[in-house]
Formats: structure tokens, sequence, C-alpha cells
């Protein structure tokens, strides 16, 4: 099943065309690695498909962005927002207590019973791999976590609002080894129930998460395709160039 | 020039800069420690519980620290609200456009244009045009639109001091733009909306030229009864009594001003302690 | 429900953002309402310079050429004490002074703000005046040098932080150049510094000379206010706010004299729109 269907999107910041001409489908239940050098429009695409992008004050697009078959900018903002949730490169905590973070979104919704907000807390906390080491905490605040937990308590935060798409940018770049693992295994279980699209500078962790891979230059969509084939044998020379380490 | 000549050129130069420096705060200091010396022996009960006796030569200034109270909180009730939807509307909503730059410019000359020139304002509007008389009313709303760029020039820094990801994650949760200002912006910058808002009381407290037409009466015993009445200020008292009457004994004089100045600079003492306290506290 | 409720909050933020620009609009046009009915016995060139202010001899003369003037000749007399002054406690506070001295330095200038003019003006009084009066020979020190002393006082706060907010935005790098070709740390601060924050100084002296043109409790306390053409500054002078503060409350609501306190107004708020406009200019120019 196609979530996704983007065609012909154009993203511009004021005068710097962002991304061009990007025609990609993304599929349900599966994780899509996005790659590609600093500037190359991936965080731009991420951005796009929750509507994040216009935030900012000189955003201008063109092409569209279908969602389960709807065009996204149809549809109220603050439900694309809910519908597909983002994990951000840094772990980024409100300054609100452990419960408060992850009850956040659905407070938001107008949820005003405690107790299917504690049910909901902890359901989230536990499929991020987090309850066991906060649970008799949930009121300190949440920037008393470690590096590795915080980012788990965003993506808890995210879980909580139940969405159909989680998108990650970039979320281990802050995080070292063992908490990148934790982060990894986190994803690769909510495969089962979620698409995941996770930006990633890392070409390895593109490599171990599987599913398909897109590689993004300057703005451009170059190749995408399933990730064994193509670490394996990549259609265009400046793939080959870029997951071989050639530059980035 | 040698090495050496340069140096001696230093030590001139840093020895004058700190004259300068000196040349401000000894004469702060000393006017301080003048009014706390001399204003301390007036100050007793009856000094600040009794009304003025004797044409304002002896009793207590109760009533001119009831008025400029009610003065005070008129102000800030009316200028509190509008100082911090207009700093939203800077800090959330505005764009980079002509408009805003217009609204700074205002905010700006607001804060520029003259005490005195206030007053004439508030007479023409409030006294005259409105017939609210020379009332508290009248006072308060002159006062407060005079501390509206103290207000707003504060909430909007303290707004835009929270880091923009906290935003971004919390639209991001599909919260709509207010919610996020309310829930995650304004309790963040709380502290700094509290600072500049004592700051504006402190103004507020000192001020006389806005209310010598607009409400100060030169002698009422009795307190206001109602928003419409006119009320004795302390700072248009200490006016009075120093330049309009008299043979006034100097202890009542230095004691008015200690009273003045211990208000004014007590809401500034409590503005930079919030301050200080949010600082050390602050999470992110 | 939610989005209602959330409309108007919105509309609502709008209209008080947009309150500056109204309040601004109204005082101007309350201060021209009042004030241009004065035109009508009087020109606006006799008004601006006529010689005599006699708001209640019969006809009344109205010519504010005496309380400009007075304004002028104290303002000026600030300027020169306050100007370098404060700018060097600018520079002391922002480049000399140890990091622990500069915070009590700079809470010591925003007490001197945060003191009430009135009370200012009443030290003054007490202090500034007698002085003057000795030191000059004077029959009275209530005179334009007290007004003056006094002004540049109260102007300090504002040349200080505005100056000092200056010299600290420039970029630690045009410094540590200057530092590294040899040169002493004076020779970078007036050499380097000084020029690179040449615009925001020069906006911290207009605003401080601002400041001075619209205060008006401690002048009309310590001047004198005799409304003649000064000719020396130990002369007791009136200026333009002491003329507003001291005569309304016997002025006639809608008389002539009413009239003409408002046309008075009208130049102060024309003089500090010019000033502020003009430092916000200088504050916000771009490198």
């Amino acid at each position: 099943m196609i979530k996704f269907n983007i065609k012909n999107l154009n993203i511009w910041f004021g005068h710097i065309h962002a991304l061009k001409d990007v025609t990609i489908d993304i599929t349900a239940n599966e994780i899509l690695s996005v790659i590609g050098p600093s500037n190359s429009g991936k965080t731009s695409f991420l951005r796009m498909l929750n509507r994040l992008n216009e935030l900012s004050e000189n955003f201008k697009m063109g092409g569209e962005v279908k969602f389960a078959g709807r065009n996204i900018n149809d549809m109220d903002a603050e439900l694309v927002r809910k519908k597909i949730g983002m994990v951000f490169a840094l772990p980024l905590p409100l300054p609100l207590s452990i419960f408060d973070n992850v009850a956040y979104g659905v407070k938001m919704y107008g949820l005003k019973n405690r107790k299917k907000q504690q049910e909901i807390v902890e359901k989230a906390l536990k499929q991020a791999y987090l309850w066991d080491e906060v649970k008799d905490r949930l009121q300190t605040s949440a920037f008393k976590l470690s590096g590795g937990q915080q980012q788990r308590l965003c993506i808890a935060r995210t879980l909580a609002v139940e969405p159909d798409v989680i998108l990650f940018d970039e979320p281990c770049s802050g995080l070292d080894p063992i908490s990148t693992a934790k982060v990894e295994e986190a994803m690769l279980k909510l495969k089962a129930n979620y698409t995941i699209v996770l930006v990633t500078n890392n070409v390895k962790q593109a490599a171990r998460v599987g599913g398909k891979t897109a590689f993004f230059l300057s703005g451009e969509l170059i190749e995408v395709d399933k990730t064994d084939k193509m670490f394996t044998a990549p259609q265009d020379k400046r793939t080959d160039d870029y997951i071989s380490g050639k530059f980035g | 020039m040698s090495k050496k000549n340069s140096q001696r050129t230093q030590k001139i130069a840093f020895s004058l800069l700190s004259l300068a420096t000196l040349l401000i705060v000894i004469p702060v200091g000393l006017i301080v420690i003048i009014i706390i010396q001399k204003g301390i022996p007036a100050i007793n009960w009856q000094f600040l519980s009794d009304v003025p006796r004797q044409g304002m030569r002896a009793g207590g200034i109760f009533p001119a620290i009831v008025g400029t109270v009610y003065l005070v909180l008129g102000a800030i009730v009316f200028a509190l609200p509008i100082g911090l939807l207009a700093a939203i509307y800077l800090s959330e909503y505005s764009k980079d456009n002509y408009l805003t730059r217009i609204i700074k410019l205002a905010i700006v000359n607001l804060a520029g244009v003259p005490s005195v020139v206030y007053g004439l304002f508030g007479l023409a509007l409030f006294v005259v045009f409105f017939k609210f008389g020379a009332s508290i009313l009248s006072g308060s709303l002159t006062l407060g639109i005079m501390i509206l760029p103290i207000i707003i020039t504060a909430s909007r820094e303290a707004l835009e001091s929270v880091p923009y990801s906290f935003r971004e994650v919390s639209r991001s949760l599909g919260a709509s733009k207010w919610q996020t200002i309310r829930h995650i912006v304004l309790p963040n910058a709380i502290s700094g909306i509290i600072t500049g808002t004592i700051l504006g009381l402190g103004r507020a407290t000192g001020e006389t030229a806005p209310i010598l037409f607009t409400v100060a009466a030169f002698y009422l015993p009795q307190l206001p009864a109602s928003i419409f009445d006119q009320a004795m200020a302390l700072p248009y008292h200490l006016y009075v009594i120093s330049t309009q009457v008299p043979n006034v004994d100097e202890k009542v004089r230095y004691g008015t001003a200690l009273v003045l100045l211990v208000l004014a600079l007590f809401m500034n003492l409590v503005a930079i302690i919030i301050r200080y306290q949010f600082r050390k506290k602050k999470k992110w | 429900m939610r989005k209602i409720k959330e409309f108007i909050i919105e509309k609502l933020i709008l209209v008080c953002g947009l309150a500056s620009i109204f309040f601004v609009a109204m005082i101007f046009l309350f201060l021209l309402k009042e004030g241009m009915n004065v035109f009508q016995t009087v020109s606006p060139f006799k008004f601006l310079f006529g010689k005599s202010w006699y708001p209640i001899s019969e006809p009344a003369q109205l010519g504010i050429l005496p309380l400009i003037l007075g304004s002028l000749l104290v303002t000026f007399g600030a300027a020169v004490i306050s100007i370098p002054i404060g700018v060097a406690c600018a520079i002391y506070i922002a480049e000399v002074a140890p990091q622990n001295m500069k915070e009590i330095l700079k809470s010591g200038i925003e007490l001197l703000a945060a003191i009430p003019s009135v009370v200012l003006g009443f030290i003054g009084m007490v202090t500034i005046v007698p002085w003057v009066k000795n030191i000059c020979h004077l029959p009275t020190g209530l005179s334009a040098l007290s007004g003056s002393i006094m002004l540049a006082f109260m102007a300090m706060p504002t040349i200080v932080s505005i100056a000092e907010d200056a010299l600290y935005s420039v970029p630690k790098s045009y410094k540590e150049g200057a530092l590294a070709l040899g040169a002493t740390h004076w020779q970078a601060i007036h050499r380097v510094m000084l020029p690179a924050a040449s615009s925001g100084i020069l906006a911290a002296v207009m605003l401080g000379i601002g400041r001075v043109i619209g205060e008006t409790m401690a002048v009309m306390m310590i001047t004198g206010n005799s409304a003649v053409i000064p000719h020396s500054i130990l002369q007791p002078v009136r200026t333009l706010t002491a003329t507003i503060a001291a005569e309304m409350g016997e002025a006639v609501v809608g008389s002539e004299h009413y009239f003409a306190l408002f046309a008075i107004g009208i130049v102060l708020f024309i003089i500090s729109f010019a000033i502020n406009v003009t430092a916000d200019l200088f504050l916000h120019k771009k490198r």
C-alpha cells in the first residue's frame, strides 16, 4: 500500500531552491531511509511531509504531496501533524515533566481524563523502551534524563498521539553508539505498525535499518531503490560515489 | 610611538575613564545615602498612616501613598493585557515587513514622548474629551499608556528568548499556534514578563508630570471613594511640599522623598531578584 | 469551537499589536486638535519666534522663543557635561572594569534610572542649587547651570547603557585583531572599537539628549522658571516642558493660554519624534 504520493515537488526558501522536481512514492509499513550530504534537501523533504516547512516565513512550494490519497494542503495542518509525527535531530524535550512531555499531544487534542492520559503515557514509554527507566520519576523534569533517554522520550512523545507515520530527522546524530543502537532497535520494532521515514547522515545506519533508500543531492532525488540493491548495485555513479565515501 | 609611551597613554586614558565612572556612581550613592539618613527620622507610624496636617507641614502622607497605589494598580490593569498581547504579536505573529517596522518605531516613539506631553494627552482625551474629569481613571489610563512600551519591550524580549525549537516541537505534535504560545512559550517567558511589569510599576510610581493635570490633588485629606475621584499622589505631594508650600520642615520633605524612593527602588529590586531567581532555575 | 476561540484570540492579538501605532497617532491628533486653535490668533511664525511669553496679560503675548532658548541652553549645558562622562563610563564598563565590578556598576546606573525625577529635583534643590549660588556668587542658584548639571546626571543611564550595548556588540574579532597587531588595549579601544560602535554611541547620545529635552519635574524645580531670553547660563530660565507643567493648572480649559500650552506640546512631540526616529535609524544601521 502506498502512504505518500509525491509529484513534482519543488520547495523554495526565499531565493534558495531547496527541492527540485521530486517525485517519489512511500510505501506503508516500511522504512524509507533518506541519505545525502548536508544541504541536499533531505530535511526539507522530510519536513514537507508533515507541513512543518510552512512555519518558515519565506517558504514556497509547487507540486503536490498526497497522504493516503488526499492532498495534505487540503487537510487541517494540525491533523496532518498529528497523523505524521516527527522526531528531531537533537533530543528536544519540552520544558515540562516526563509525563507532561509524553501526554502533551493528546492533552492539546482535548483529552482531559487523567486515567486515560496515564494509560497512553505508559504505553508510549513502553513502545520506546523507556518505561522501566523512568516509571518511578514521571513527574521530574525531562531535562534530567540522559541524551539517549531524552531521544527515546521524544519518540514516546510522538507515539503517544498515535500517528500513522513517523519522521526521523537524523535522530542519532547527537548520540553515542549504545544509545544509537537502542534507538535503531526501537525503530525496527515500530516498522510493523508505522510507516517510517528516516533522514540520516550515516550511510551505514541506512544499510542497517533496511527497507528502501532514497539518495538526494543538491535538492534533486538521484535514486530510490531497495536498500540492499542500492548498496550493492547503485544505478547512478553519484550514488555509488556517495555510498562508498568518495564525497559527503 | 614607543611601547613605553603608549603604555603611559593607556594608563592615563584608563584613569580618566574610571574617574568618569566615579563621577556618576558616587553621586548616586550619595543621593541614596543622604535621603535615607535625613529621611529616616521622619518615618514613624503616624507619618505613614495619618493625613497631612497644618497645611501639609505636619501629620502624615497616608492619602498620597494610597493614591499612588491606586494609580499604579490602575495603570497596570490597563497596560499589562495590551502590552503582553502586543508583545505576543511582535514575537510570534508579525512578519518581517513594513507594518512591523512601523509598529516598532511607534513603540520607540511612545517610549520617547516627554512625560509632560502624556499629561497633555491625558488631559485632552480622558479628562476633557471623555469627560472623566480629573480622576484616578484618567490618571491611571495616562500612566498606563506611558508604561506600555516598557511592558511590550520587556515581554517581547522574554518571549523571544524561548528557544524556537520548543515551538517547532509543539507544532509537530499537532498543537495549534495559540496552544503552543499558551502552553509552551508563555510559561517559559513568565519571569521576563513579570520583571518588565514590575519595572513599569516602578516607573509609574515615580512619574509626576503625567498626573499633574489628570488626577493629582494638591491637598485632599479623605481617601478616594471611586475611580472617578481625584487623589493625592506621592510624587506630586513631594513636589508640592518642596516648592509650593513655604516653611515645611525639612524632615517632612526628606521623609516623603524617602518613602517615594523606597517604593520605586523596592520594585526594581524585586524585579532584579525575580530575574536572578528564574535565571538560576532556567532549564535549557 | 476551539478554532473559533483561537480565531478571536488571534484577532485580539493583532489589535493589541497595532495599539502602539494607535496611541502615538492619538497623542499627536489630540495635541493638534487642541493646539492648532492657538494659530487662529497667533501666526505660527510669531508663536515660534515671538520674544515674549506673557500668557495672562491683556492681550496675551504668546511667543515661545524664550522657552525654546531656555530648553536649548539647559540641554546644551547638559550635553556638554553628560556626553564625555557618559561615553567614558560606558567604555569603562564595557572594556576596562573587571567582571564583578561590571555588574555592580551596571546596577548602580540602573539604580540612577529608577530614582523618580521629582526626587532628583528635590535633591538638586537642596544640593546643587546652593552650591551654584555660593560658588558663582549669584543672588539665586536656581539657574540654567543647576538645571544642566541635574539633567546631565539624568541623561547618564540612557547614554551609558545604550553606548555600552553598542560597544559590547562590536565583534570580538575586531579587538583581537588589533591586539594581535601589537596595539595596546587603549589603542584597540579608540582606534577600532569606538569607530566600529560609533553609530550606536551616536544613538545613545541622541536618546540621552531626547531624555533631557523631555524632562519636566526636576527642571521645573531647579531652573528658576523665568520666561525671558537668557543671556548667560547663570541666569534662571524656563523650559518648554516646565512651562506646560507649571501653567496648565491655572489655564482655563478652552482658553487661548490652554491652546498655547498644547501648541508647545506639539513642538515637544515633534522634537522627540525626530530624535527617536533618527536614533532608531542609527541603532539599526547595519555595517
